[in-house]
């Protein structure tokens, strides 16, 4: 059976009611122009918020962790299988916050397929010194190029170039810290390590990471100038921060190589739960309103279509009555279905597009997030995908009564009926 | 008329109503229609003429009894079936002519021909224009379905019944919504199928003019072929 046939007939009866069309059509353009706006703003702000957090964060994180020892020398001595050794006021032993045989764990990590990138830290206790008084602080020794590589380090220095840093005893203040010791760019501060050594380091610029807690007592300077700053020598690292491919493997990576190195392994799974479930709950919300946007849409074609078919059943008759038989009358209606869903869709998924770029162009400038300007939008063409595959099935199920109704009409009850 | 193949023919067709009791309106026809007659069914209104029209056309399928139609028997067939050999076979005409107002007057003609998907649709339109010329309809082939006085749409049914060279056409009071003039016209153009062209046609008419100018005139009452 030609198709060419059924869609010209489907096409006259849509021009003959040309306004109901139109009115189906955009029912389904508006839902789509919502629904893809709704979720690409939604996701936009899910990104954003989550890579306050996420994107700064290692998918794992090797370090070391005072803790006492788990092989107390007692139970090497009398087997804890069948005693109970109780020992009183364990102490952490002294051991160092590196991590042992550095260099090897970051060549075996480089040989993990996995792997994205390995960037390196050394984190000092610090005290900035004002005058008399001393802020608590931490300087954390980064490698600025892997740092901005990996985890976006320049996206959160406000002031100044991240890269100032491989100059030696040049700091980047979080801006929190800076503000409470009124350090400009150029200015020489100095700071007390917790093992009594100082040091003056010169401020290259500011670091906001929209997290005031952090901002306050974080800062940034290269890994020789903290392993200077704290007497130790350049294989001295305190943490191998990972970046991985897939974040979603994050935790089996982790397991890999805990028991492997001996050290502490997280990952950002364990340490961020919450964003993960914050962002899916917003999502499935921007879902469930969008998807609601097209279904009363389909209820909208379904009503137009129906009355369609009670205009047209003299019509439907005398195509019967000529030889077209029911599947060619469901056809015809299904096909004016997705007509209407195909272009009202396509042109909703232009519409959607424009409207995330009006809503890009929104000012949105806030303390917290230094980087943004205008409002966050995502525009994954999945969304888009989903907006035009819903808007067909909607608009094909909408059809798909009203049509199998069509299709049962009896030529002759119309016939005899006039 | 010289050729006795028989085109359509009704065995013993029994057909009931069941709304609001059962009634049983046509009663045991038997008949047998040959290439080339022009018949006419007449009968008072009631009698069940149309209703055995609506049978013979393959639409309706609830009866008993059998049905022939180009020696073929066609009871108990599908629905798709049916509306194939309707398209291929069968030409109709209404009483309330059924154009479809969305098309243009060539295009109604054109349809059951697309349908069939037998020519290209170019051959198609210069066979939908001869069919519109022997109704002197030719002039009209672009207006609107809907722009044309009633006579002149009942006169492009014809036409669009023809246009893939059915075996049979069949009308139901093709005249009876029609003034006299036009109803001539078009009782003319009927007269001039037969025999002219020596098409088969079965017209229900309740007008007795009309009957005397064809072939055969069956004649029923209350159910039955007298």
């Amino acid at each position: 059976m030609s198709w060419k046939l059924i869609i010209e007939i489907a096409q006259a009866l849509m021009l003959a009611r040309m306004k109901q069309t139109l009115i189906a059509a955009i029912g389904v353009t508006f839902s789509i122009t919502m629904f893809v706006s709704l979720l690409g703003f939604m996701n936009g702000l899910n990104t954003l918020l989550d890579g306050l957090i996420l994107n700064r964060t290692p998918h794992v994180r090797f370090y070391n962790q005072i803790k006492p020892n788990p092989n107390q020398p007692i139970d090497q001595v009398i087997d804890p299988e069948s005693t109970w050794n109780v020992i009183r006021s364990i102490k952490p032993s002294n051991s160092r916050l590196s991590i042992y045989n550095s260099e090897s764990i970051i060549k075996t990590l480089e040989g993990d397929s996995r792997v994205k990138g390995i960037s390196t830290k050394v984190s000092a206790q610090v005290f900035y010194n004002v005058g008399s008084i001393d802020l608590n602080g931490l300087v954390n020794g980064i490698n600025p190029e892997k740092e901005t590589e990996l985890f976006f380090f320049d996206d959160y220095v406000t002031t100044g170039n991240p890269l100032d840093l491989n100059q030696s005893n040049s700091i980047i203040l979080g801006k929190g810290v800076a503000d409470r010791i009124l350090a400009d760019i150029g200015d020489v501060i100095q700071v007390t390590t917790a093992q009594g050594s100082q040091l003056r380091l010169k401020v290259v610029g500011y670091y906001q990471s929209g997290l005031a807690d952090f901002d306050n007592v974080n800062s940034f300077a290269s890994i020789s100038t903290v392993q200077k700053m704290l007497g130790e020598s350049n294989s001295y690292l305190t943490d191998i921060q990972v970046k991985l491919w897939d974040f979603n493997g994050a935790p089996e990576f982790a397991n890999d190589y805990r028991d492997i190195f001996g050290i502490e392994a997280d990952d950002i799974q364990t340490v961020n739960a919450q964003f993960e479930t914050g962002s899916s709950i917003r999502s499935l919300i921007s879902y469930a309103v969008g998807i609601t946007l097209l279904v009363v849409s389909g209820f909208g074609i379904y009503n137009i279509l129906n009355m369609m078919i009670y205009e047209k059943l003299d019509t439907i008759a005398i195509l019967k009555a000529i030889g077209f038989n029911s599947s060619d009358v469901k056809r015809i209606f299904i096909s004016i279905a997705l007509t209407i869903g195909i272009l009202g869709g396509a042109i909703g998924l232009i519409l959607g597009y424009v409207t995330c770029l009006g809503i890009d162009q929104v000012p949105f400038e806030t303390e917290a997030l230094p980087t943004v300007k205008t409002f966050p939008v995502d525009y994954n063409p999945k969304y888009y995908s989903i907006g035009g595959i819903f808007s067909v099935i909607t608009t094909y199920l909408a059809g798909y009564f009203p049509a199998r109704k069509a299709s049962g009409v009896d030529p002759v009850d119309i016939i005899r009926g006039k | 008329m010289t050729n006795p193949k028989p085109v359509l023919e009704a065995r013993n067709i029994d057909k009931y109503f069941y709304n609001p009791k059962k009634v049983q309106v046509l009663k045991k026809v038997n008949f047998v229609i040959n290439r080339g007659e022009f018949v006419s069914v007449v009968g008072k209104s009631g009698c069940g003429k149309s209703t055995l029209l609506y049978i013979l056309s393959t639409m309706d399928t609830d009866y008993d009894g059998e049905l022939l139609i180009d020696e073929e028997s066609i009871s108990g067939k599908p629905q798709n079936q049916l509306a194939r050999l309707r398209n291929e076979k069968i030409g109709f005409v209404f009483q309330f002519h059924y154009l479809l107002n969305e098309f243009s007057v060539l295009e109604n003609v054109l349809i059951p021909g697309l349908k069939l998907g037998k020519y290209s649709r170019e051959e198609l339109e210069h066979r939908a224009m001869e069919k519109l010329k022997i109704f002197e309809m030719e002039d009209h082939a672009l207006k609107k379905a809907n722009q044309l006085s009633g006579g002149q749409k009942q006169r492009v049914a014809v036409a669009r019944a023809l246009i893939n060279d059915p075996l049979i056409i069949m009308g139901d009071e093709p005249t009876g919504n029609l003034d006299k003039k036009n109803s001539d016209i078009v009782f003319e153009e009927f007269k001039k199928l037969a025999k002219e062209f020596g098409q088969t046609m079965l017209i229900v008419t309740h007008d007795p003019e009309f009957a005397e100018g064809t072939d055969r005139t069956i004649e029923m009452e209350d159910g039955r072929v007298i």
